[in-house]
C-alpha cells in the first residue's frame, strides 16, 4: 500500500520531470545554476585580464610608437627605472597613510557602534556610515574641491578660528605641504580618507561586535588599567576587521587616478600612469605592466589578510 | 550576566569616545553639506566662502541643459540594464554558492569578489585592451559589460546572506507537501529573498549610476552623468550648473540607498528565517 503510494508519480508533466531529475542530481542543478555567472565572469572578466597580462609582455617600438608583439621582458624592466620606481614607492606611501589615519578615524565610530549604540542608535549608526559610503564617489570629491579652494571653507574656517598661521606653517613642511591645501599631499590623502574611511568602518565595527564584553571586564578586573585593555585585549581581537577594512582603503587608493587628478600635487602616482600611459601615450604594454602592479601589491595584500582571518570579518 | 549588564550600562562610553565618534561622523557628512550650500551661491566664478548672496537661478539654468538630461538618460539606462543582467546572474551565484560544498568553491567565490577587490582601474584598463584585441567598438554595450561585472558582486553578497538565513526546512516542506522544484522556487524561496534582490539591485543601480573609474575606459566619446560631472571637475565651464547638478546626484543616490537598508536592515520581517 505504501510502497504504491510511494512509486505511484504524482504527476507526469515534463516540467515536473526536469524539477525532479533536478532535485535529485544536485550537481547537475549547481552547474545550471554556477554556468551563466561562470561564463559571464570567465570571458568578460577573466577575459580581460588576460589579454590586459598578455599586453605586458609586449613592448612598444621607440621610433615608430606602434606596438611590437614579441614576447618581451623589456617593459617590465621600465617599471623599475628610477621615476617609475619612484611613482610605484610614493603610491604604495600614499595609500599606507590613507590605510593607517582611516584607522584612526574608523575606530572610534565602530567602537561606539558596537559597544554602546543600542536599538534606534545602532540603525542611526549604521545609517550614518552607510549614506556617505554610497553616495555618489564624484560628488565627494568634488565637496572637497569646494572645501580646499583657496578662497574655500577650509581656510576661512582656520581664519576664523585664528589658526591661519598654523595652516601656512603646515602648507610651508616639505613633503606633506605646497603652495596651497588642493595642491598638497595633506589635501589628496585628505579626500581619500574622506572617500574610504567608512569602507574601514563596516568590517572593524563587525569584528568589534564579536568582542566578549566580559572579556573586557575581566581585563579590567585583573587590574589592566582602560588604556592597557584596548592594547592587549581589544586591538587584537579587533584585528581582522582592521585588515579586511585595510583591503579596501589600500585598493581603493591604489587604484584611484581621478583624486590625484583634481587635488593634490603635479608629480603622479600609480593610477594616473596607467591613464595617460594607456590614453595620450599610447604606450598600452607599459600601461598594462604598471595595472599589474597593484595586482601584485594586492595579492600580497590579500595573502597575508587570509592568514590573520580577515576575510571571516568581510 | 545581570550583573556585567548593570555594570555596562553605569559606566558609559567615556568622553573620549564619545568626541572621537562625533568627529569621525561630522567628517564624513559636513562636506555633503557645502555642496547643498554652495548649490544656492550666486559667486559663478570662485568658490567663495561664505557664499557672497543666494539665488534659486542655477536650477532653472542645469535644468534646461539638453547636455545634462541627456546624460543622465544613458546613465540611467546603462544602470538598469546592469542591475537587471546583475540580479540574475549574481542571484544565481548566490544560490548555488549559499549551502554547497565542493571542490573549487572558494577559487568560485574568490571570482565573485575579485571585480571589487581589484583596483577599478585595472578593470577598466583590462576590459579596454580586450575590446581593441577583439574589434569591439564602443557603444551603450560595452559600458553595461563593465558594470554589470561589477554589480554582481553586490546583489550576490546581498542574496547570499539572506539564503544563509534562510531555513532549508522551508524547502524540504514545500516539497514533502507535493510541490516541484519550480513551484516551491517560485511560491517559497522568491517571497522569502525578494526583499534581498531588491536592496541588491538598488545598491547595484546607485553603483553603476555613480560608476565612473571604470566607465572611462569602457565608453568612448559617450558621456554617462559621472563623465560629464568629471569634465566639468577638471575643466569648469560653468560651476554653479555643476553645484546643482551634484545637489541632484545625492538626492538621486540617497533614495536607492535608503530604500536597501530599510529592506534589508536586522529585524526586518522575513518569511522562513531561521530564528
Amino acid at each position: 500500500m505504501i510502497e504504491a503510494a510511494l512509486s505511484a508519480p504524482p504527476s507526469d508533466s515534463p516540467l515536473r520531470r526536469v524539477s525532479d531529475v533536478l532535485v535529485r542530481r544536485r550537481g547537475l542543478l549547481l552547474a545550471l545554476l554556477l554556468t551563466p555567472p561562470l561564463l559571464w565572469l570567465g570571458i568578460i572578466y577573466l577575459g580581460a585580464l588576460f589579454a590586459l597580462l598578455a599586453q605586458s609582455v609586449f613592448s612598444i617600438d621607440e621610433f615608430s610608437g606602434t606596438v611590437v608583439y614579441q614576447p618581451t621582458l623589456k617593459t617590465y624592466a621600465e617599471l623599475f627605472s628610477p621615476a617609475n620606481l619612484d611613482i610605484i614607492i610614493r603610491t604604495i606611501a600614499v595609500s599606507t597613510v590613507v590605510t593607517l589615519l582611516a584607522v584612526i578615524v574608523a575606530f572610534p565610530i565602530a567602537y561606539y557602534a558596537a559597544r554602546y549604540a543600542r536599538g534606534r542608535m545602532k540603525a542611526l549608526f549604521y545609517v550614518a556610515v552607510m549614506m556617505p559610503l554610497w553616495s555618489s564617489y564624484l560628488v565627494k570629491v568634488y565637496a572637497w574641491k569646494l572645501l580646499l579652494a583657496k578662497e574655500g571653507a577650509v581656510g576661512w574656517f582656520m581664519q576664523a578660528a585664528g589658526l591661519s598661521g598654523a595652516l601656512d606653517a603646515w602648507l610651508s613642511t616639505p613633503i606633506v605641504g605646497g603652495p596651497s591645501l588642493s595642491v598638497s599631499y595633506t589635501g589628496m590623502v585628505l579626500v581619500f580618507l574622506y572617500l574610504w574611511t567608512p569602507f574601514m568602518v563596516l568590517p572593524v565595527q563587525a569584528a568589534l561586535e564579536r568582542v566578549p564584553v566580559t572579556l573586557i571586564q575581566a581585563s579590567g578586573d585583573l587590574g589592566a588599567k582602560p588604556s592597557q585593555t584596548f592594547c592587549h585585549v581589544i586591538l587584537p581581537l579587533a584585528a581582522p576587521g582592521v585588515v579586511a577594512g585595510s583591503i579596501f582603503t589600500f585598493s581603493l587608493t591604489l587604484g584611484d587616478y581621478i583624486v590625484p587628478q583634481i587635488v593634490g600635487p603635479s608629480s603622479l602616482i600609480l593610477g594616473q600612469v596607467v591613464y595617460t600611459q594607456q590614453g595620450t601615450a599610447g604606450n598600452i604594454p607599459l600601461a598594462a605592466a604598471f595595472s599589474v602592479a597593484p595586482v601584485i601589491i594586492m595579492g600580497v595584500f590579500l595573502t597575508i589578510a587570509k592568514r590573520t582571518g580577515a576575510f571571516d570579518a568581510l | 550576566m545581570r550583573s556585567s549588564r548593570e555594570r555596562q550600562s553605569k559606566e558609559g562610553p567615556p568622553l573620549g569616545l564619545r568626541l572621537g565618534a562625533a568627529a569621525g561622523l561630522a567628517f564624513l557628512h559636513l562636506p555633503l553639506a557645502f555642496i547643498i550650500l554652495y548649490a544656492f551661491s550666486n559667486e559663478d566664478r570662485s568658490f567663495e566662502f561664505p557664499p557672497p548672496g543666494y539665488t534659486l537661478r542655477w536650477f532653472g539654468v542645469a535644468w534646461n541643459r539638453p547636455d545634462i538630461w541627456a546624460a543622465l538618460g544613458l546613465s540611467i539606462r546603462v544602470a538598469l540594464v546592469s542591475t537587471a543582467l546583475a540580479i540574475v546572474l549574481g542571484t544565481l551565484a548566490a544560490a548555488a554558492l549559499a549551502r554547497a560544498t565542493f571542490f573549487g568553491r572558494e577559487a568560485i567565490s574568490l571570482l565573485f569578489v575579485l571585480p571589487i577587490a581589484l583596483p577599478g582601474i585595472v578593470t577598466g584598463i583590462a576590459l579596454r585592451s580586450a575590446f581593441n584585441l577583439a574589434d569591439i567598438s564602443f557603444s551603450f554595450w560595452t559600458i553595461v559589460l563593465g558594470h554589470a561585472t561589477f554589480c554582481i558582486v553586490v546583489v550576490y553578497n546581498n542574496a547570499i546572506a539572506r539564503f544563509r538565513r534562510l531555513s532549508p526546512s522551508m524547502i524540504e516542506a514545500s516539497m514533502d507537501l507535493g510541490a516541484d522544484g519550480f513551484q516551491t522556487v517560485r511560491y517559497i524561496l522568491l517571497p522569502a529573498i525578494s526583499t534581498a534582490l531588491l536592496a541588491g539591485g538598488m545598491l547595484a543601480f546607485a553603483l553603476s549610476f555613480d560608476e565612473v573609474i571604470v566607465t572611462t575606459f569602457t565608453a568612448g566619446q559617450q558621456q554617462t552623468l559621472p563623465i560629464w560631472m568629471l569634465s566639468e571637475l577638471i575643466r569648469p565651464h560653468q560651476r554653479p550648473v555643476t553645484n546643482v547638478v551634484a545637489v541632484a546626484v545625492i538626492a538621486l543616490t540617497a533614495l536607492p540607498i535608503l530604500a536597501a537598508y530599510y529592506w534589508t536592515r536586522e529585524g526586518a520581517p522575513i518569511a522562513g528565517a531561521e530564528r
